[in-house]
């Protein structure tokens, strides 16, 4: 048993090995390279690192959940765009603004929903059609951004709330307000996982979908829980990140869904599904930003880091293939 | 033709896989010109043998000879270079390319610079298919053609290198009876250019009629080899089932308790057709038939996989409809599926997670999932059950096979059905895994469960079940009690020979 638990331990814990390299590196390097003179493993450095990892981890953290259940959501960007763009011009309606205070949750509330329709759109069509998840929500990712477009064409939408500007720039016990949505959500998708009926179907259905079948689970309506779980935490990314800035460009939240599944897959989830974990996935998601701190650093520019961690992903998962296959290798024995 | 020397021979071949020695000491020759039958029950090591000639495993022991060369069969091109070539009963064809490009699939011929020399593939294909005598050509897209035709094809890639030995296995398992004769047609034409044939068949008509020659194999050890001519089908079925088994000494016979599935005139599409039949409480009610006869599909059926297209399903004498899998254990049916990794199990899981799946729904507390519920249930069908593995938390992808199967049935206890489908319960187990789940399924049936076993060994069947209902092509030829069956009329049923020489 005791062997059982090291093997996950090891899978498990590589993420979080990588993270202690990436700090040693860049603290030691920083001393020689770093362009300022501050040092780089200052803990307020560290806790900006957090809330600037928010936006893409409560995205990624979802997105655990839909690859762990088989599946891919690539219109989390769009989604993340379209809430951004509800939650900040619902505000500048007139009737409103004339509730006070009370537009700020109920601007909330309009850009979450837009998040979970949209997404239980992609889970309608992925259960009904049985089309592939990827192809689905490649078109709704395009379809989705279109809409975001037809808004309010080329132009940012605008609004800002100081009220809700003080809210998210607040600090309890030293964690900024986006840090703690992103703990809180890690903590509640956890609880789903590894203590839920549905987080287990969810393992099931991803691992092997015909012996769920056969054991009786109803697969599509896990699907469409799944994508609106996503969709309702691409929203809430939204309403976290542009609550502070009040300002959303159309083509904002492009690509996210690719740093999304990068920190997913960082974190050891299998895209083929069935295995993963939200804690490991939070490990990929600072990774990737200690990654890009880092790298700015010690003076490199945008382009070197997606260089690195473009080859860093792929150094992680061969290095995954080769460990699992000496285990194939093993059991043969 | 019979007196010349042997093109292939296969000399005490040994192989064995972990817990199980599939082929103990075999050996086999093949001469120039010969249809050469090789039989045995599913099981008995047949695909196992032509995976070592074809260089896909290693023998542990025994030597292969091409003429009076040794050759060492390490890949499967070391076959192809020795012109031993395989027609498999699985088509490995691209549908979406021409007959000819999948001919010479991985050999196309080349004009300078890596260009296709499309002229001559089209040419070369057109000349081999002159030779069977097939009615498409070699531009026409594989997608298109029938299995049968499909099969031809195969073939057709077996004639570009000019074989020495072309192995067959269960050709005819597909194709109709005027498919055959083509068939038999092309072989007839290998015999005539000297090529030996190696024929792998169920079928005992087939045998008769095209082979040479007969080896047989039971449990991975070779029986003999008879000359077709001077042998007949009740002397094959003997050798190929070995002792007579003594029925009644296995059996604890119990207390059968009133019909607790009745299924009547049950038909799927072309799958299987006007099938009847009921089971008692307390009753194994065994389905043997080969492989597509149609006894997983009723499996399959009657657990709301598939939709019927006619007849219907009674559970203690109430019609029921079944739609899906949530349907039928809602109403008390469970099925152990076939193919226990691809169908049963969730590798990926620990024990206890798999065995608690279809009721995980039941075991909570407030919103979270139960552990003391769910070790529980596994404690319970783990001792009950005897399963062999360090703790709940174990993968169920590293555990033995028996022991696998052993959590999917209790998987299934733990459900209290009452009527329990168990489909190939022993496939890919070893021996003495074997014969403890045989004794498992006794101990349901003696504890009141009404139990289907689908098997396609014998001896498992005969083993295990107070009934045998036979089938052949998608339909029930014939039922037989313990008492009145016998391997011989069993064989001839599941075959499909006339029933009235089915006494």
């Amino acid at each position: 048993m005791s062997n059982i638990n090291r093997t996950d331990l090891i899978k498990q814990g590589a993420i979080w090995a990588f993270i202690a390299v990436e700090l040693a590196f860049f603290s030691i390097a920083g001393k020689f390279l770093s362009v300022t003179d501050a040092t780089f493993m200052d803990p307020e450095n560290m806790l900006l690192l957090l809330k600037q990892s928010a936006p893409i981890g409560i995205i990624a953290l979802g997105m655990t959940i839909v690859m762990i259940n088989g599946n891919i959501d690539l219109s989390v960007g769009a989604i993340f765009a379209m809430s951004a763009v509800i939650l900040l011009d619902s505000m500048g309606w007139a009737w409103m603004q004339s509730l006070g205070v009370w537009s700020i949750p109920i601007s909330w509330g309009l850009a979450l929903l837009t998040g979970v329709v949209l997404g239980a759109i992609n889970g309608l069509i992925v259960w009904k059609t049985g089309v592939d998840a990827f192809i689905v929500t490649l078109g709704s990712m395009l379809g989705y951004r279109g809409l975001v477009f037809m808004y309010n064409g080329e132009q940012p939408t605008s609004h800002l709330n100081w009220t809700l500007v003080d809210f998210a720039e607040a600090r309890f016990l030293g964690l900024h307000t986006a840090t703690w949505f992103l703990l809180v959500v890690a903590l509640i998708l956890w609880l789903v996982m590894t203590r839920t009926v549905h987080g287990r179907n969810a393992y099931a259905i991803g691992n092997n979908r015909e012996a769920a079948v056969n054991a009786g689970i109803r697969v599509g309506p896990h699907f469409l829980w799944n994508f609106m779980l996503i969709g309702f935490l691409s929203a809430l990314s939204a309403v976290v990140f542009y609550s502070e800035s009040g300002s959303v460009n159309p083509n904002d939240g492009m690509l996210y869904e690719l740093w999304a599944i990068t920190a997913v897959v960082l974190g050891g989830t299998k895209l083929t599904g069935g295995y993963g974990s939200i804690i490991s996935t939070l490990g990929g998601v600072i990774a990737i930003q200690l990654l890009r701190k880092g790298l700015g650093h010690i003076g490199s520019d945008t382009e070197t880091v997606n260089l690195v961690i473009g080859l860093i992903l792929i150094a992680v998962l061969f290095l995954d293939r080769q460990l699992n296959r000496k285990g194939k290798e093993e059991l043969r024995v | 033709m019979t007196d010349q020397s042997p093109i292939l021979r296969l000399e005490n071949i040994v192989k064995a896989f972990p817990g199980v020695r599939a082929l103990d000491g075999v050996s086999l020759d093949l001469r120039p010109g010969e249809v050469h039958a090789l039989m045995g029950e599913n099981g008995a090591g047949k695909s196992t043998l032509m995976k070592v000639l074809g260089g896909l495993h290693q023998p542990n022991e025994g030597k292969i000879y091409i003429g009076e060369k040794q050759v060492v069969m390490d890949r499967p091109q070391t076959a192809k270079q020795n012109g031993v070539v395989f027609i498999h009963q699985e088509l490995s064809l691209a549908d979406e390319l021409s007959v000819a490009e999948n001919i010479f699939l991985g050999e196309l011929p080349r004009k300078s610079l890596g260009r296709v020399d499309w002229e001559k593939l089209y040419t070369d294909t057109d000349a081999i298919l002159d030779r069977l005598n097939v009615g498409f050509n070699a531009r026409t897209r594989v997608g298109d053609l029938s299995i049968a035709n499909q099969q031809m094809v195969e073939i057709a890639r077996a004639l570009t290198v000019d074989p020495r030995a072309v192995i067959f296995d269960e050709p005819t398992a597909s194709l109709t009876d005027s498919e055959k004769v083509v068939l038999f047609d092309v072989i007839a034409d290998l015999q005539s250019r000297g090529v030996g044939v190696i024929y792998i068949s169920h079928r005992m008509e087939e045998i008769f009629k095209i082979t040479d020659r007969i080896s047989v194999l039971r449990d991975g050890s070779y029986r003999g080899t008879l000359n077709t001519a001077e042998t007949n089908e009740e002397d094959v079925t003997q050798l190929m089932i070995g002792r007579k088994l003594d029925l009644s000494r296995n059996k604890v016979q119990h207390e059968m308790g009133d019909v607790a599935l009745e299924v009547r005139n049950l038909s799927c599409g072309k799958l299987f057709h006007d099938v009847s039949f009921t089971v008692r409480k307390g009753e194994v009610v065994g389905f043997y038939g080969l492989v597509g006869a149609g006894r997983t599909e009723i499996a399959e059926t009657i657990f709301g996989l598939r939709e019927p297209s006619a007849g219907k399903i009674l559970l203690d004498g109430q019609e029921v409809t079944i739609n899906s899998p949530q349907d039928a254990i809602a109403r008390g049916i469970s099925l152990v599926p076939e193919d226990r990794k691809g169908q049963g199990l969730v590798l990926g899981m620990n024990c206890r997670d798999n065995m608690t799946l279809p009721q995980i729904g039941e075991l909570t507390s407030g919103p979270f999932t139960s552990d003391k519920a769910e070790v529980a249930i596994f404690d319970k069908y783990h001792d009950a059950l005897d399963i062999r593995t360090p703790g709940w938390r174990q993968t169920v992808g590293n555990l033995s096979g028996g022991n696998q199967q052993k959590i999917v049935i209790g998987k299934w206890l733990s459900m209290h059905p009452k009527v329990l489908i168990v489909d190939e319960p022993t496939r890919g187990i070893d021996v003495g895994s074997k014969s403890e789940i045989h004794n498992l399924i006794r101990d349901l049936a003696a504890q009141g469960y009404a139990v289907i076993v689908v098997s396609s060994e014998m001896p498992e069947v005969l083993h295990v079940s107070d009934r045998i209902v036979a089938m052949f092509s998608g339909r029930v030829m014939r039922e037989f009690t313990t008492e009145e069956v016998t391997e011989n009329n069993l064989v001839q049923a599941i075959s499909g020979l006339s029933e009235d020489r089915v006494a």
